[in-house]
């Protein structure tokens, strides 16, 4: 820990979740929702009076602005929200139940599912929690990779964000602006790693394969135009007046609230919270390079939007600094106990191709007893494994600290009280994936 | 027995579907299909403003009763249930009265025009049902010689719309509490 | 009864068969309007758009190849008359079907009154404006019930929207009509465009700028248009009124959206950009003002696909501020001034100044209203 990072949490009350009334409040909406002939649901209170009546809404978990298969139930009073149940679960592939037959490596391919709009970032904290784990190091060259890599990621996820929450207010053109541009990032992954979409590039004690000149090239190129870009769209909505009110003040959180729920990433630091763990608790190789990291106080969707937007302009300058700086030498650690032999020495060599079956098949064997906790900053937030050792190739247990997960628990708070349109942006402000959340 | 003509044959059209829709709206039992008929109504009677050379008045019916105030009652009758239109209905029954007792009189007044005592139809004055019923003349009208009783109207309407405030606005006082208390 | 359609043909004969010419068009033009959105839309986004379906199995058009996928609107028709006509369990069977006739009987019966040139109308009824606005206020009805009829929350709440969201924006546009029948002193449609004149700066857009914002951005609300297409807002309420709808009730649907903001172009040209007539050329003939007629229309046909791709939607809260506390005071404030310059100057020449400074000034306004986010 290079910083203080309290900011004051101990202090702070805890969130009152009240447990009981919410969970009768939930049953009665989820018993009128599954009467199919009721579109109104009567008022308990004020005599019956007709005006008063409520109506249980179902949106989700095929609803086009859920972003996947979330679930809200909204109890509304006309257009007002009066209160959201969001359901989860509906992508639920018990993933770390999995991990725990599978070897490290072998559980790589199933984080790219997790937030699948940054693979990356996801392989990345699963191999620094690995590393952690065992004590390896990975080489300077890889590491730079990693964080390059991890920054695209991060820029690929904003981008998608920005377009599905546009979308969601109901500008489409934007959406397809930025998904122009994510094919770009996709072509990028295409040189880097092979993949365009599910990567699995990272492995334990490095990458899978080094970067090229071209690729490089075409990353530095797709930069400058990508710079211009972002300036365009922010020329077209930092200043529209119908976007800025659909998202000004709406679900609006505070910053205690922010941190009690256990928001993470640029939705925390839309709430005012300075908290960044590239800077506060750095990793890879983030100590090496100078960035921002935008903060605003509001809490509200402008202030995430604004940080996201920033965000990446800070990604940009980051992956700029990284590719000049970028060290030679090896991108993976020459070590055949810890980690994957090059190909060319599995086809050319005995002790190679012993290696990459052992590795294959019995895998990295942390210490018996170990266990780990580490996280990095995702795009989504902080994206953290925590990993017991009973000393075989498996882990015992492994469990991810998604940040979607945590943010969704805030949905309520979020959208009670505003409209139907409000739960949409909301919704989209969280940027949720449920791939991560349901995990 | 008048000659057919073109606008006789739109009357015979226009006034039968007046009738239907009418008995439509009072026979129906879905409310929905009741105001559906009372829109029908309104056009058909528009319709036939519009045969009496009343062509400011027949646009007027349909613009303010078609297109607006029963856009209001679809828009609440389709806000309640059907249950409560029932308990609606059931709770005032003094209004049947009332009904009855108006329907009753109109008859009468109907009867005694029609039947009882039949006056010679006036003689139909062309140019002038013409000129009467175009926008220009029932403007002027308005604003000169009406314009008390068309002021007054403007208040009657101010006062009304105060009223739908009011009970709109029932409970008073701050916004009323949302769930946001439990997190 | 043979001798009353021998009398409605004889006397209304060359109504009737331009009603039919104006129909054949109206109904193409819907068709190519669909596909005139999906390339500017496309335009607008970087993208192709659809360029394949040409009309190969027309021997005598295999030429064009489809290069620019003109052919698409009919395979659009046909896909969707294709497809299986889904009614909901539950539904008002009847209001079901109901609902996308009349939204296309609204569309589509407006647009008898709009002059195409000189004395061409199908109906040059005295009280035109009036009727236009008669008419459309039936619109709402087709939304509003299909929205009830379907048997879905979504589509129930597609409905209340747009009946509240047509109501609110009824006045607005009413006020926006007054403006320009007191500048005219018509309420005909033939005199209105006659009294603009063949010099644009007698159209109304110019003597009544305010007007014209104020009624297309009512037209636009109107026609369910985004940025206010509330009642359909696939975002938030799937399709809103339409969600329930499938195969040919869906393509009513869809013709009758396409028709009304067609007929709402002609109706802005009609009022504010001159109708038909031709800028600097008094007596053009027909043809030409047909032509002039058209170009305008496709003009404001154009701002109404490029505002679509370019805004977002409104909120109904933001939605019902700006009908009733801004559009309505603007209008009243509108009318107001055009009226009194009418009575002092007797013209309309200050109008235009007046008009011109205060457009000049909102449009500054809304270009210093800042965001307001603080870093920390």
């Amino acid at each position: 820990m290079t910083k203080n990072i309290s900011d004051g949490v101990e202090t702070l009350p805890l969130p009152q979740l009240d447990e009981e009334e919410r969970a009768a409040k939930r049953k009665e909406i989820y018993a009128a929702l599954e009467d199919r002939d009721v579109t109104v649901q009567p008022a308990t209170d004020d005599n019956g009076d007709p005006l008063e009546n409520s109506m249980v809404l179902n949106m989700g978990p095929q609803h086009p602005a859920t972003h996947g298969v979330l679930r809200v139930v909204l109890k509304l009073d006309g257009e007002t929200v009066e209160r959201a149940v969001p359901e989860l679960g509906y992508l639920h592939r018990s993933m770390e139940k999995l991990a725990e037959n599978k070897t490290f490596h072998e559980f790589m391919p199933y984080t790219d599912r997790l937030d699948y709009m940054s693979p990356y970032s996801n392989n990345t904290a699963l191999c620094l929690a690995v590393e952690k784990l065992c004590g390896i190091t990975a080489p300077p060259r890889a590491t730079y990779i990693r964080t390059i890599a991890c920054e695209i990621a991060r820029i690929s996820s904003h981008l998608l964000w920005m377009g599905t929450m546009v979308m969601d207010a109901g500008a489409i053109t934007v959406f397809l602006y930025t998904f122009q541009e994510r094919e770009k990032i996709y072509d990028v992954f295409d040189m880097l790693t092979g993949a365009r979409f599910t990567v699995s590039h990272c492995r334990v004690g490095g990458v899978a394969s080094d970067i090229s000149e071209e690729c490089a090239n075409y990353i530095k190129d797709w930069l400058k135009v990508f710079k211009k870009k972002l300036a365009e769209w922010r020329g077209l909505l930092d200043r529209n007046r119908i976007w800025i009110e659909r998202v000004e003040g709406v679900a609006v959180i505070s910053k205690e609230d922010a941190i009690g729920i256990g928001f993470s990433g640029p939705n925390l630091r839309g709430s005012g919270v300075d908290f960044d763990l590239r800077r506060d608790v750095p990793y890879m190789a983030y100590q090496n390079f100078e960035f921002n990291v935008p903060v605003y106080e509001n809490g509200d969707c402008l202030a995430r939007y604004f940080v996201r937007l920033e965000e990446m302009a800070e990604s940009v300058r980051i992956i700029e600094q990284a590719l000049k700086q970028l060290p030679k030498g090896d991108v993976r650690v020459d070590d055949a106990k810890q980690s994957f032999p090059w190909k060319h020495e599995v086809y050319h060599s005995m002790e190679g191709l012993i290696h990459d079956f052992m590795m294959t098949d019995t895998g990295l064997q942390p210490p018996a007893g170990t266990e780990i906790y580490h996280a990095i900053e995702a795009p989504k937030g902080e994206l953290g494994f925590f990993i017991q050792s009973d000393g075989t190739g498996h882990p015992w247990r492994l469990k991810i600290r998604s940040p979607s997960f945590c943010s969704l628990q805030a949905l309520p708070h979020l959208t009670e009280g505003g409209m139907i349109a409000d739960v949409v942006v909301a919704i989209g402000s969280i940027d949720p994936v449920m791939g991560e959340a349901d995990k | 027995m008048p000659e057919i003509n073109l606008s006789t044959a739109f009357f015979i059209g226009l006034g039968s579907l007046t009738i239907v829709a009418s008995l439509g709206t009072i026979l129906s039992r879905s409310p929905v299909t009741s105001a559906l008929f009372l829109v029908l109504n309104f056009f058909a009677l528009g319709g036939i403003y519009l045969l009496l050379e009343a062509q400011f008045i027949a646009v007027v019916q349909v613009i303010v009763y078609a297109g607006a105030i029963m856009v209001l009652f679809l828009f609440v009758i389709m806000l309640l249930n059907l249950e409560d239109e029932q308990r609606l209905t059931e709770r005032y029954d003094v209004k049947k009265g009332f009904a009855i007792l108006f329907a009753g009189l109109l008859l009468v007044e109907v009867l005694y025009v029609v039947g009882l005592k039949t006056p010679a139809i006036a003689p139909r004055l062309g140019t002038v049902a013409a000129e009467i019923g175009t926008a220009k003349y029932i403007g002027q009208q308005l604003l000169t010689e009406f314009l008390f009783p068309f002021e007054i109207i403007s208040v009657l309407l101010l006062g009304a719309i105060v009223g739908a405030v009011v009970l709109a606005k029932k409970n008073f006082g701050p916004e009323r509490a949302t769930a946001k208390t439990t997190l | 009864m043979n001798a009353l359609a021998l009398l409605l043909v004889m006397e209304l004969g060359d109504r009737f068969a331009l009603m039919g010419v104006v129909l054949g068009v109206l109904l193409t033009a819907v068709a190519y309007t669909v596909y005139a959105e999906r390339r500017i839309a496309a335009f607008i986004q970087n993208r192709t758009g659809p360029d394949r379906v040409g009309f190969d199995l027309i021997p005598q058009l295999k030429f064009l190849k489809g290069a620019i996928g003109l052919g698409q609107p009919l395979a659009d028709v046909i896909k969707l008359l294709m497809k299986e006509d889904v009614v909901p369990e539950n539904a008002n069977k009847f209001v079901h079907a109901l609902a996308p006739l009349i939204s296309l009987f609204a569309a589509l019966t407006t647009i008898a009154v709009v002059p195409y040139a000189k004395g061409v109308a199908i109906a040059d009824v005295n009280i035109g404006i009036l009727y236009i606005l008669a008419i459309t206020s039936l619109g709402v009805y087709g939304i509003t019930l299909s929205g009830w009829a379907s048997n879905s929350k979504y589509s129930l709440l597609g409905g209340l929207r747009s009946s509240a969201q047509m109501i609110s924006y009824e006045l607005s546009m009413g006020l926006a009509v007054v403006s320009v029948v007191v500048l005219t002193n018509a309420l005909n449609m033939g005199e209105i465009v006659e009294s603009q004149t063949s010099n644009p700066l007698n159209w109304n857009v110019c003597r009544n700028l305010l007007g014209f914002i104020i009624f297309t951005t009512a037209a636009f609300a109107e026609t369910n248009r985004a940025p206010f297409d509330l009642p359909e807002a696939e975002q938030e309420l799937v399709g809103g009124y339409h969600t329930e709808y499938s195969s040919m009730k869906f393509a009513l649907f869809f013709l009758a959206e396409y028709a009304n903001m067609i007929v709402a172009c002609t109706v802005i040209v009609t009022l504010f950009l001159g109708g038909y007539q031709v800028p600097f050329w008094t007596d053009a003939p027909w043809f030409v003002q047909v032509g002039a007629f058209i170009t305008k229309t496709l003009f404001m046909m154009f701002v109404f696909i490029w505002v679509r791709w370019t805004l977002p939607r409104f909120k109904y809260n933001q939605l019902m501020d700006l009908g009733w506390k801004f559009m309505l005071p603007l209008g009243l404030f509108n009318l107001l001034i055009v009226a009194s310059t009418i009575v002092i100057f007797g013209n309309s020449l200050p109008l235009s100044i007046l008009n011109l400074v205060l457009v000049a000034l909102c449009v500054a306004g809304s270009f210093a209203a800042k965001p307001q986010s603080k870093m920390a």
